[in-house]
Order: structure tokens, then C-alpha cells, then sequence
């Protein structure tokens, strides 16, 4: 079929979506919470390099250590989820496979963060 | 998906070559050369121009091309100064406008090739039908509510020096051709020339459609397709950096929040 839609029909197309601000906004400001972050998970983790298991997780006990893990935890997915977000569309043009990377990247993402926090939580309740 | 190799018949051959007989300064051009008309693939044909008849900009090397050496060469040009945006293409992998880049800046030989990632026409003529429609899409002129004043509308000079660094833009494609984001999403992505444009608007103390501009580009792929490549303030032959006034837009949108 020979589309006849004017350059401009085509440009216009459905409208504005009135959206991306908060998406974009929201990949900045975790990404500025990433910093200190990273910085903790970096040091404490080449800090503690070497050390045996019954180390690690008393390591992992400390409450201050058990926060900073989950918030890095949290943070880290949910950015990489607005990040790989942006890379499908902007590379994955075609609808269906759009939608099926999408879903996958959404509960991949929950996924990750749940089995983390979850992990953190019982080390740092668990006996 | 994107498109990362060209379809088999847009794959780019070897063409002839002509030479500039008796000729002892000279320089090859190779030129991408594509007929419409003949069902053949594109090709590089090469010319060798005797450089001691030759202007000094890639655009006289074209003029001499077609005057003297093939006459079906065909690209677009006009006001041979750097105005009318008419010759914009890609010179040795750099958009640019031919009147504008010298032929000694140029190491060795010149490939020049239509604008990146748009359809062709025909040689160096590349189609720029979306793009047009895209500077449409905004609206371009000014914009009020309030009663036209008898004359002037007035702009205190602070005001007129934000349009600085904007209103030079000649709207060439040099940038919006030279973008990534632009080459895979040009149908919904406005690209950094359109950008320009309508923050050119958006920031005109005279406009009053400030919030109805934003709402417009208030999209994920209208906007917010730009990822700060910055290959646009590269490319500008007017030495403009759309890039910074992509990055203001997204302030603007940011302020209104609150």
C-alpha cells in the first residue's frame, strides 16, 4: 500500500506523549545517588577482599552496612532499568519485540532487586 | 531495528575515473555518484581536478567537476558563502558545507558523500522532505495573545542577545544528519537543528506561546531522544552548539515542574 500521508501528517503523528521529564529527571537524580553509593560498595568491597565467609557476613550484619546495601541495590536497578529503558527504544523499533525487551527488562529488574534485598535482609535478621 | 549495514542495493561500488589530462598539480575527488533512473547500485567515481585552475573551496572542485570533467554530476548550491545551507554534505566523513571547507584543510584525497542517513535524490542531493516537516512542526514564527501593537513589538537588549548563537542557524542538516539518535529515530525524534529552532522561540521574550512550544516537545522521543553525543556541535559549519540548546530546553521543562 502507497502511504500518502504528508511529510507533516507524519511528523505530527499521535501528538505529544506529555511525558519524559519525570524519566529523564528521575535518571540524573539517581544517578547523582549512584556516587556515594558506588563509592561504598567499591571500598567496602576491596576492603574486605580476602576475607572468609563467617567475616563477610558479619560484615553484612552491621545495620549501616545492611542500608547502604539495600539503597545500593534499589538505586543501581532502578537506574539501569530507566537506562536500558532508553537503549530499546531507542534501537528495538519493531512493536512486538519492543513490548516483549520491555516486560523482560521490567521484571528482570524487579527480579534482581528482590532476590538482592531479600538476601540482604536474611543475612543481616538471620541467625 | 536500527539498521547497521546497507540494504543490498544501496551497497556503494567503484566508478570510473577521469583524469585531468596534461595536468601537473591535481588532487582526487571521489564523489558518490546515484541515478535513479539507470536501476544501477551507487558508485565512487573519481575525478582528478588540476588544482592550479581550481578555487580554493571543495564547492568550486564540484562547480569545476560538472563544468569541465562530467556534467551529470549533481548536487545543490547557491550563495557559495556559507548562507543559504544550500551544499551541505559529508566531505572526508565530516558534514559540512562544501563553500565553506577548504580544499588544503583536507589531507590526501576527498570522498565527498551525500548527508548521512537520509534518502537520495540523486548524487549529493539528499531528500529532506521529514526534515522540513519537522521545522514546520514547530510552529516557526511568532506567536501572541495580546493585541498587535501599532508598531514594533519591543525586546530590551538582554532579551535580544539570548537569541544569540540561535538565529545564525541557516538550517543546513550538517548537525541533525550528523546525530546518531537522529539516524535511528529521525521519524519521531526532532534532532538537534529543530531543537535549536524551537528553543530559538521558546526563549524570544516577544513569543507568548512559551507553554504550548513545551507542551509540544514534552515527549519521550520528540526531546528527550538527544543523549548529549554532541556530534551536532560538531558538525555546525556556523560554529553553533545545538547540543547546549537541547540541554536548556530540558531546564525549561524542568522549572515548570515546580
Amino acid at each position: 500500500m502507497t502511504d500518502m500521508k504528508t511529510p507533516l501528517a507524519k511528523v505530527r503523528g499521535l501528538g505529544s506523549a506529555k511525558g519524559g521529564t519525570h524519566h529523564w529527571l528521575s535518571h540524573r537524580v539517581t544517578a547523582i545517588a549512584n556516587i556515594p553509593l558506588v563509592v561504598f560498595f567499591v571500598v567496602s568491597f576491596v576492603g574486605n577482599a580476602g576475607k572468609g565467609h563467617a567475616e563477610w557476613v558479619a560484615w553484612l550484619k552491621q545495620p549501616i552496612v545492611a542500608v547502604l546495601m539495600i539503597l545500593f541495590i534499589a538505586n543501581m536497578v532502578y537506574h539501569m532499568r530507566l537506562g536500558l529503558q532508553v537503549l530499546i527504544e531507542d534501537y528495538v523499533h519493531d512493536h512486538g519485540a519492543k513490548f516483549a525487551s520491555m516486560i523482560t527488562l521490567t521484571f528482570s529488574c524487579v527480579l534482581i532487586a528482590s532476590i538482592s534485598i531479600f538476601s540482604i535482609l536474611r543475612i543481616a535478621f538471620g541467625g | 531495528m536500527a539498521e547497521f549495514t546497507l540494504p543490498k542495493n544501496s551497497r556503494v561500488g567503484k566508478g570510473k575515473t577521469v583524469k585531468a589530462d596534461g595536468a601537473t598539480n591535481t588532487r582526487d575527488f571521489h564523489v558518490y555518484r546515484w541515478n535513479p533512473d539507470d536501476g544501477e547500485n551507487p558508485r565512487m567515481d573519481t575525478f582528478e581536478v588540476d588544482m592550479d585552475s581550481c578555487g580554493p573551496m571543495v564547492l568550486d572542485a564540484l562547480i569545476k567537476i560538472k563544468n569541465e570533467m562530467d556534467s551529470s554530476v549533481t548536487f545543490r548550491r547557491s550563495c557559495r558563502e556559507g548562507v543559504c545551507g544550500s551544499c551541505a554534505m559529508n566531505i572526508n566523513g565530516k558534514n559540512g558545507l562544501a563553500c565553506t571547507t577548504a580544499i588544503e584543510d583536507a589531507k590526501g584525497d576527498v570522498a565527498i558523500t551525500p548527508l548521512p542517513h537520509q534518502e537520495v535524490i540523486k548524487d549529493l542531493v539528499p531528500d529532506l522532505s521529514n526534515f522540513y516537516a519537522q521545522y514546520a512542526s514547530i510552529k516557526p514564527w511568532m506567536q501572541t495573545q495580546s493585541p498587535t501593537p501599532e508598531k514594533e513589538r519591543l525586546q530590551s537588549h538582554e532579551d535580544r542577545e539570548k537569541l544569540d548563537g540561535l538565529y545564525e542557524c541557516i538550517l543546513c542538516a550538517c548537525c541533525s544528519t550528523s546525530c546518531p539518535s537522529y539516524w535511528w529515530n529521525e521519524d519521531k525524534y526532532l534532532g538537534p537543528a529543530i531543537l535549536l529552532q524551537s528553543y530559538r522561540w521558546l526563549i524570544d521574550s516577544r513569543d507568548e506561546a512559551t507553554g504550548e512550544r513545551l507542551d509540544d516537545l514534552e515527549d519521550p522521543f520528540r526531546l528527550y531522544r538527544c543523549h548529549t553525543i554532541m556530534n551536532c556541535a560538531n558538525a555546525c559549519p556556523k560554529g553553533l552548539n545545538p547540543a547546549k540548546a537541547i540541554a536548556e530546553i530540558k531546564k525549561m521543562m524542568v522549572e515548570r515542574q515546580g
